[in-house]
């Protein structure tokens, strides 16, 4: 008789909670009469990431020692369960963002069946426990996500979005899987702490795996240069599936990135770390850089998203307690503001009809003074201006990179960027304030408007005698 | 209530600031919110002159709380007598420019004025804030209300203002940002009284790079005349009068004593920067051809005469440093919201289409002959004490920076004096309209304080130069800031 491990139904209880808001979906979508659909299945889909946030919640105060549970699949630790938390709190905020943004009536349980079933898999994915449950985890919240991009199949770029993040989500899966058969094959040993047992450093084949595993989370992160599919993706699929992607996938990948590279591969850690690093500089370059050409907001947030990508790795490259303080940080910070951006730009798309460039959000910040301080403090968050968490969030990885001998050069990548990515998240301010929205914009009268012209013309001007109007040059 | 007392002159106009954004008062209100929040702010600040001690060199009205205890970051501000004296002239301008574009009136005035009052806190929390993660927080915080006011409400070239100006500044502040991180975590603590000297010269670039862009002086100067040109002239007012010292602050109390063996290997390339700076601001501002020109150039000079009296290091040199920086920020501040006055009346501050307002308009006249004459150093001036007490100090290095700066000053009068009559003297423009009136009540309630405020330091110029460090010792007080750690 085969023994059946142990379970430990409370460390899956996160897990559990959304995966059975996935199932009740599932049969809202058939039991539950049209008319009242989709308030009833986002309010199903949010009770289950609220009780998932509260078991996560209740996971990480009873979780002071991290052990390994069913079996030492999984691991049942504050580092997982805090993961959870943001999991789970980041698909409530796409519950909320999606809820005015799927009006139509086709689909709409099917959706947030399928958010909730995505979120389940992540809460699994940052709790895996050797390279099986990983790679199921994985697959899991990637498959559920693919279909997710694809689901407005009439919006223009969305099959097209799906389509291009299955194939190249699939050959990123299948470099991780291949990866792990390869460390497998040297080290027999599925659990991780097992393979840092049995490993050696510099053990080539070990090492070809280990690549294969980074290159698997690089794709998973959008970090370059893994991260071709992220534009186009978050370009083409719904504003709130690209607003749920930009934040928990990230928040996955990274987590478990880190836990899987410090606990099965301390042996080679000189190795990963500088291939982190490399990774997090080449991410940090072209991310602001192509940002720096876009038009279309989405592809903005894209390219930040592929940079913050690259702060965060500086912190697993750090590889140290303040690399993980500050890992799990930053991450807080920039869903949000990655989540709040995508919703502001969800707003505006509704109101438009069409996507987002910086020309038409000319004049958006006034109109709507709530998305545009909303979106203000977004942007400059993600830049990492003082008084918002973005910056302690890059000063905890700067000073995480400072720590780890021989990184300082990091820091200078990351202040350059953070400079060059300067441009444009104050290029989205200036778009919303600056100019003047379309319809308002008078035409150019021949030459530039007089300096006093504009300013004086709401007050007639006492002073000058002459009732405000401007006077022609000598 | 003393240790309260630097954190109410911080959060009181940011408290304001959030009233007049989200409170739903009238529009019309906001102004006068603003303008009375701002008339308290120099209540307090009054009532903390009264109470500081200015013969005690340590650190007073200071209150410190954790902020992330696992790096040692905590809120810490407090006074020393340099920084009283900073802080009040931020809270008078601050004052006399909001109390004139509420005068003047803004397009979008909650906004407007709610930035405004967001700056002035952000400019006091620079100059009292004794943590160098706060510093630094306070230092790009101000830089977003002015990113805005300029682009908002400037003038037509304000797009390349403002992308010039944030440029500049953010790669400034960021690369302090890393010497901070950097010796903040050699140092194990931020707090600015408790970190010791550092011997590291990348530290130092980092700090200098970010000061010295923000004061400008003579390479980093690129997005000034943009800057000063495009704002309102509000706005440029407290740019020359108040911002740019905060980077002169920044040498004063941190690049300085913090680092004092790369500061004397780079003293000798500083006084030569300053120098450039002195002259060749001098010289364009003597060829410039608009008033706001005038005035911006001539704050690029007085930065680098400011700036050789830091350099100096001894008494004389901080001393009148420290004099300066109020003197020059008054008088800056005067100067541009006269040029805001004269474009106001005659939509134009180009020389060739100004001249002839002296005629009929005896207080503009007035006014503006006063301020020029301050500001060009006349003997008997606030201005002149200070400048004698910088050649004074800058002498002890050698006597000729000491040439450079006397040189300095003959090319102020030349500039000032250019100005004055073009606007004032000659014939009478093309764009000055015979009906333009004469300064009004509200114009000159602005200006006049101003005014009266640089004739009292010229009756008493040692008020500051004899209070701008604790018992009268500035060498010895800067030193101390370096060895605070040891104890």
């Amino acid at each position: 008789m085969i023994p059946t491990p142990h379970v430990d139904w409370f460390a899956l209880s996160p897990v559990l909670a959304m995966l059975c808001a996935s199932g009740a979906l599932l049969l809202v979508a058939v039991l539950v009469p049209r008319a009242v659909r989709r308030p009833v299945s986002a309010v199903v889909c949010a009770i289950g990431f609220v009780t998932a946030f509260v078991f996560a919640c209740f996971l990480d105060a009873r979780s002071p020692d991290p052990t390994t549970v069913i079996a030492d699949a999984m691991y049942r630790d504050r580092w997982g369960a805090l993961a959870q938390v943001l999991i789970a709190g980041c698909g409530l905020v796409a519950v909320l963002i999606s809820y005015r943004e799927r009006m139509r009536d086709s689909h709409v349980a099917e959706y947030y069946a399928l958010l909730a079933a995505a979120g389940a898999g992540m809460a699994f994915f940052v709790e895996a426990g050797n390279l099986m449950t990983l790679f199921l985890g994985l697959e899991w919240f990637s498959i559920a996500l693919y279909v997710m991009c694809a689901i407005d199949y009439d919006l223009v770029g969305s099959l097209e979005a799906g389509l291009k993040y299955l194939v190249v989500g699939a050959v990123g899966a299948a470099t991780l899987l291949f990866g792990s058969a390869l460390v497998y094959g040297v080290t027999g040993e599925l659990a991780f702490d097992k393979i840092a047992a049995a490993g050696h450093a510099h053990d080539a084949m070990l090492v070809v795996g280990l690549a294969m595993i980074i290159t698997g989370f690089g794709f998973k992160a959008s970090a370059a240069p893994f991260h071709m599919w992220t534009p186009d993706v978050y370009q083409g699929a719904p504003t709130p599936v690209t607003a749920f992607m930009s934040s928990a996938t990230k928040i996955a990948a990274l987590v478990a990135a880190y836990r899987v590279l410090v606990t099965a591969f301390p042996h080679d850690d000189r190795l990963w770390t500088w291939a982190i690093a490399i990774i997090a500089t080449i991410s940090l370059g072209w991310g602001n850089i192509a940002a720096l050409a876009q038009r279309n907001v989405k592809r903005i947030l894209a390219y930040s998203s592929i940079s913050h990508a690259g702060f965060m790795l500086i912190a697993v490259a750090a590889a140290n307690t303040l690399g993980a303080k500050a890992l799990m940080y930053y991450l807080i910070p920039y869903c949000a503001m990655s989540l709040g951006a995508f919703a502001v730009v969800a707003a505006r798309e509704r109101e438009l009809g069409e996507p987002v460039t910086l020309d038409n959000l000319a004049g958006f910040g006034w109109e709507r003074p709530f998305f545009g301080i909303a979106m203000w403090t977004f942007m400059l968050g993600m830049l990492g201006f003082p008084l918002t968490g973005g910056f302690i969030g890059k000063f905890y990885v700067f000073a995480a990179a400072y720590e780890h001998d021989g990184f300082w050069w990091l820091i200078v990548a990351g202040v350059i960027a953070t400079m060059i990515s300067a441009v444009y998240y104050l290029g989205v301010v200036r778009a919303m304030y600056f100019r003047e929205s379309a319809e308002m914009q008078l035409a150019p009268a021949g030459g530039a408007a007089d300096r006093a012209g504009p300013r004086c013309r709401q007050w007639p001007d006492r002073v000058s005698g002459r009732g405000g109007a401007v006077p022609g040059r000598a | 209530m003393d240790s309260w007392l630097t954190t109410i002159l911080i959060f009181l106009p940011v408290a304001g600031a959030l009233l007049v954004w989200l409170a739903p008062l009238p529009r019309y209100w906001a102004g006068s919110l603003a303008a009375l929040v701002s008339l308290v702010e120099v209540g307090f600040w009054i009532s903390a002159l009264g109470r500081f001690d200015f013969g005690d060199p340590s650190l007073q009205f200071d209150q410190q709380a954790t902020w992330f205890p696992d790096l040692g970051v905590s809120y810490h501000v407090g006074m020393y007598a340099f920084s009283v004296w900073l802080v009040g002239l931020t809270v008078v301008v601050q004052a006399a420019c909001i109390v004139y574009a509420w005068w003047v009136g803004r397009a979008r005035p909650r906004a407007y004025f709610g930035l405004q009052l967001f700056l002035t806190g952000a400019i006091v929390g620079v100059f009292t804030s004794q943590d160098l993660l706060l510093f630094y927080a306070f230092f790009e915080a101000m830089l977003i209300p002015l990113y805005v006011l300029i682009g908002v409400w400037g003038g037509a070239g304000r797009m390349l203002a403002t992308i010039k100006f944030v440029v500049y500044t953010v790669v400034g502040s960021l690369l302090m940002l890393a010497s901070i991180v950097v010796y903040g975590l050699q140092a194990g603590t931020f707090d600015l009284v408790e970190m010791g000297r550092s011997t590291n010269t990348w530290i130092f670039l980092g700090f200098l790079a970010a000061f010295l862009i923000k004061s400008p002086l003579f390479p980093f100067h690129g997005w000034l005349p943009e800057a000063y040109r495009e704002s309102p002239p509000e706005v440029s007012a407290v740019l020359s009068g108040v911002v740019s010292k905060a980077g002169l602050y920044g040498l004063l109390r941190i690049a300085i004593p913090k680092f004092p063996e790369p500061f004397s290997d780079f003293r000798v390339a500083l006084l030569v920067l300053a120098s450039i700076s002195l002259v060749y601001g001098s010289l364009i501002a003597f060829r410039s051809p608009d008033l706001r020109g005038v005035i911006a150039y001539s704050s690029l000079a007085q930065s680098g005469l400011i700036a050789l009296g830091l350099f100096a290091g001894n008494d004389l040199g901080f001393d009148g440093a420290v004099l300066q920086m109020v003197n020059h920020g008054l008088v800056s501040a005067s100067l541009f919201l006269l040029a805001g006055m004269v474009e106001r009346r005659t939509s134009t501050g180009e020389f060739r289409l100004l001249g002839g307002m002296a005629r009929g308009r005896p207080a503009l006249a007035t006014v503006l002959m006063t301020v020029g004459i301050i500001s060009l150093a006349v003997p008997l001036s606030a201005t002149f004490a200070g400048e004698f007490l910088i050649l004074a100090g800058v002498f002890q290095q050698h006597w000729a920076w000491a040439v450079v700066g006397a040189v300095g000053m003959v090319l102020a009068a030349m500039y000032m004096l250019r100005a004055i009559s073009a606007v004032l003297h000659q014939d009478v423009g093309p764009a000055v309209p015979d009906a333009a009136l004469d300064l009004r009540g509200g114009e000159l309630a602005v200006v006049v304080p101003l005014v009266a405020l640089l004739l009292v330091l010229s009756a008493w110029p040692a008020a500051i130069s004899g209070h701008a460090f604790g018992g009268d010792q500035a060498t010895r007080q800067i030193q101390s800031f370096a060895e605070a750690a040891s104890p």
